[in-house]
């Protein structure tokens, strides 16, 4: 009852809370924030942190861009980064003078969408791959066929998560064209070979970390860190690194322009480029962050996690998606539409 | 000299009703009318960098909603896509309509007869599911209905079925979803209009030997009437731009309206053509419920 | 009413079995809901044992009590809101007689049905954003006028269909009695109508407790929901958590109602 009292009494205050002294104010995807961090975070600084959840990078871009929301950090996939900058909703927060700046890891601070790191931070980084259930299928799961032609063993058991740039950008490298490319006869081999597969599919649908746990779907494109939580409850789930392609992708912390909170932002900013904090934020949502140092930290099944660590002879498939062109973003909503039609 | 009052008292009557009403009516246009004219607007603009509009007008939003061109020839041809999409929302939401009717109507009226102080528990009983949101009760739904759920395996379990029942992700699976979900905005309209028959009547037809479905069909149906068209509206309208329940239990395989627009706001990046096809979408719930009622105040006293 | 039970015309053959399937049906998701939430596992679809791991994990998320105790405070704030004004326009557009503009009226009620929640909800974020900007208020009030205008055909509906054929013989005999308008209104119309009313108010309730879409858009930092917490899970892994918090709330929804119909009870 006190407790419910005590939280009466915050909703209350909500609303003048958000300009209030020691608040910061995280716009973050759901599940993604470890609260451990959270707690450690207001103990030190003395800071009243509130999150608040968004489940796709476009409403979170939308609700930014439309003003008045109250928040002090975003944390976009890096394909968005350039986006927001482009829109000037991001500040320069002084990043590389920070206390922990150091500690990024050298392959993630000179980044395309970001270079030498004027806005954001890494938060979580990772790849989308396939991620297939071995009693049911035990060929080679390296490869895009898993879902663009479908093994005999895995008709009718195939999901493809309804993300459409990594999905088209998969499937564009499968027939061995370029991501976000506006060449017209790979669009179609593309279109057409996606158009052969998906009455081989069962679904388009998220929630797979359940969804094979619990042996409903047998192999679908995943994520590997929610293909690593599968392998946890379900050790006959492995995850593969298709060698025509696979995308990779981060999550960047950043403050926004707006931001009610500047100095608060900066401090936890700084705090998660701490290699321990790094380590909380991926023990929590089990990627990988960026942070060199932070390995010591991590949990001890993710050090070695063959979801986690690529292997060497697969790294260089690996592709980051960046934001495509407006003409390439309307080819891939034209096939996507008619995909799901 | 008597018409004169008469006007006057009609004046009157009128000036009560549409004071009655701005309350209501206030309400909804800071809340919902009033913004929507901003997507009218954005119907005739450009799409943006990205997100949102360029202030360009343009007519492509509209007229991508019945032709598109082929992204390979350039030829400009039928939106199919669109108008299966559109073909599909129509056909499971009357589909939707017919079942929540199938097993609202004899819930109300089960509830309806009931003793007089034992109707608002029944009532409430209806409305306990509904305190969870709509989420959790889909994916309790899709507990039941998967492959490894409950009905799955009790069927197995008594050995009627060996291999268990493809019904997660089929647009069964989406029906089954969206009766649940409508069911209790099909009940209490129907509710509303039964609990206020006068079931003397009934009795007055049977003694007269009137067979039961006359009873029905002369009697029950015409009190009960605007308890269904209150209720098929409430529950057809909203099941046509439904989105959870597709997106959670169809599997995301095949779209309906409500997923195809807001696959235009978001990753299509294409407001114009979503704000078009929601306004297309509202001149024709809008014309059909005009048309409705037209037709229900031709059909005599209105109460 | 007929009451004489041994003349069932009220029972139409089929229809009890019929309703209670449909009972049966409603509360079978909501017994798994219950079961799971006392799951020991990581995520909700597999069986981990029994546990009160969920709750005690639930117990210490000020995030998730936050959210619960705020959509509660929107949805009754909105359906008390959508059923007053619902109730007056119900009373304006029936048994009155025509009068110009009333398919207008009837219309524009029903609007919010018409659109699918994101379009409004698009609309609404970027009207309200540009108050939010221009009046620095961010508080819970856009969240309860967006419910609120989005409940209202749902409470105006069953209400209307309740007066729809209403006998007016009871108020005219009142006010022949010289009752005031208001006394006429107070002591008759309303407790006719109570059912209507009473259907709305608890459909507008559950409607508003629902909503997702239009949430997420209109929220400011720290204004989650239930529903809008759980959307930010649906793309990694929904917890059972939120099946715990669903089942603290069914138990202290039934509970309430218990003490309810006892306290109603003793009073007859």
């Amino acid at each position: 009852m006190k407790k419910l009292i005590q939280t009466t009494a915050i909703l209350a205050l909500m609303g003048s809370a958000a300009a209030a002294d020691g608040a910061l104010n995280i716009y973050n995807w759901g599940n993604y924030t470890n609260p451990d961090l959270i707690k450690k975070f207001e103990d030190t600084y003395n800071v009243k942190v509130t999150i608040t959840d968004y489940d796709s990078n476009t409403t979170a871009l939308t609700k930014i861009e439309a003003g008045g929301h109250g928040f002090d950090i975003v944390v976009p996939t890096h394909s968005y980064i350039p986006i927001y900058v482009e829109k000037g909703l991001l500040m320069k927060a002084g990043i590389p003078e920070m206390e922990n700046y150091k500690n990024i890891a050298p392959e993630w601070k000179d980044v395309v969408w970001d270079p030498a790191r004027e806005y954001s931070v890494p938060w979580q980084w990772g790849t989308t791959g396939v991620a297939v259930n071995t009693t049911v299928y035990k060929g080679d799961v390296n490869t895009a066929a898993i879902f663009m032609d479908p093994p005999e063993e895995l008709i009718g058991k195939v999901n493809v998560v309804p993300e459409m740039q990594d999905v088209m950008s998969m499937a564009l490298m499968y027939v061995g064209g370029e991501p976000c490319t506006t060449d017209k006869a790979k669009l179609k081999e593309a279109r057409d070979a996606l158009l052969a597969a998906k009455p081989k599919w069962m679904s388009m649908d998220y929630g797979m970390t359940e969804k094979m746990s619990n042996n409903d779907v047998m192999a679908s494109v995943n994520w590997n860190g929610s293909t690593f939580r599968i392998r946890k409850n379900n050790p006959d789930v492995v995850y593969g690194y298709p060698k025509e392609g696979y995308v990779v992708w981060m999550d960047n912390a950043a403050i926004l322009k707006d931001a009610a909170n500047v100095d608060n932002a900066k401090l936890f900013i700084n705090f998660i480029m701490d290699p321990e904090n790094a380590a909380m934020i991926s023990s929590f949502a089990r990627y990988a962050n960026g942070i060199s140092g932070s390995e010591a930290y991590m949990p001890e099944d993710m050090k070695t996690a063959p979801e986690i660590v690529v292997p060497d002879e697969l790294k260089s498939a690996g592709r980051f998606n960046l934001s495509c062109s407006d003409e390439a973003q309307s080819y891939y909503t034209a096939i996507w539409t008619e995909l799901q039609k | 000299m008597a018409s004169q009052a008469e006007e006057i008292a009609e004046a009157a009557r009128v000036r009560r009703n549409w004071l009655l009403s701005a309350p209501a009516l206030t309400v909804l246009a800071l809340g919902a009318l009033g913004p929507l004219m901003v997507v009218l607007i954005y119907s005739f603009l450009e799409p943006g960098d990205y997100s949102g509009v360029r202030w360009n007008f343009s007519l492509d939003g509209w007229f991508q909603i019945f032709f598109q061109r082929d992204i390979f020839d350039d030829t400009v041809g039928l939106a199919d896509a669109h108008l299966r999409i559109f073909w599909r929302s129509v056909k499971l939401s009357l589909l939707t309509t017919l079942t929540t009717f199938v097993f609202g109507f004899p819930t109300a009226w089960f509830i309806a007869t009931q003793p007089r102080g034992r109707r608002a528990l029944w009532l409430f009983l209806i409305t306990i599911p509904f305190w969870t949101n709509l989420l959790i009760r889909t994916f309790a739904i899709m507990e039941v209905i998967r492959n490894q759920g409950l009905l799955n395996s009790a069927l197995m379990a008594l050995g009627l079925i060996e291999q268990p029942l493809q019904i997660m992700y089929t647009d069964t699976a989406v029906l089954i979803g969206m009766t649940y979900v409508y069911l209790p905005l099909m009940v209490l309209p129907l509710y509303a209009s039964i609990d206020r028959f006068d079931f003397t009547l009934i009795e007055a037809a049977y003694d007269l030997y009137a067979s039961r479905w006359r009873v029905l069909r002369r009697i029950v149906l015409p009190i009960v009437k605007p308890g269904i068209i209150a209720g098929s509206i409430l529950v057809f309208v909203p099941s046509l731009g439904a989105y959870v329940t597709p997106r959670v239990l169809g599997g995301g395989k095949n779209m309906m309206i409500g997923n195809f627009i807001d696959l235009q706001f978001g990753q299509g990046r294409n407001w114009p053509l979503g704000s078009a096809l929601s306004m297309l979408l509202l001149l024709i719930v809008g014309a059909a419920l005009l048309a409705y009622v037209r037709v229900s105040n031709r059909e005599g006293p209105h109460g | 009413m007929a009451k004489r039970k041994d003349f069932s015309v009220t029972r139409l053959p089929g229809f009890a079995t019929i309703a209670l399937t449909a009972f049966v049906a409603l509360y079978l998701p909501i017994v798994t809901l219950v079961v799971y939430s006392f799951n020991g596992s990581e995520t909700v679809a597999i069986w981990g044992g029994f546990s009160l791991r969920w709750y005690g994990i639930a117990w210490d998320n000020t995030q998730v009590q936050e959210a619960t105790l705020r959509s509660l405070i929107i949805a009754a704030s909105a359906a008390g809101i959508a059923t007053t004004v619902a109730t007056m326009a119900a009373l304006a557009t029936t048994r009155t007689g025509r009068f110009k503009g009333e398919t207008l009226i009837y219309v524009m009620i029903n609007q919010p049905l018409m659109v699918p929640e994101i379009v409004t909800a698009v609309a609404l974020l970027i009207v309200f954003a540009a108050v939010k900007v221009a009046t620095g208020y961010t508080g819970l009030g856009y969240l309860i006028l967006a419910h609120a205008a989005f409940c209202i055909p749902f409470a105006y509906l069953p209400i209307r269909a309740r007066l729809e054929g209403m006998d007016l013989s009871l108020e005219i005999a009142a006010s022949d009695l010289y009752a005031t308008p208001w006394q006429t209104f107070r002591r008759v119309t309303l407790p006719l109508m109570m059912p209507g009313v009473i259907a709305g108010a608890m459909l507008a309730f559950v409607i508003s407790l629902d909503d997702v879409i239009i949430t997420e858009f209109v929220k400011s930092a720290g204004q989650d929901t239930l529903p809008t917490y759980m959307l930010g899970q649906l793309r990694r892994a929904v917890t059972p958590e939120v099946n715990a918090i669903s089942t603290a709330l069914l138990g202290l929804t039934v509970l309430m109602l218990t003490a309810f119909f006892i306290l109603t009870r003793t009073r007859d």
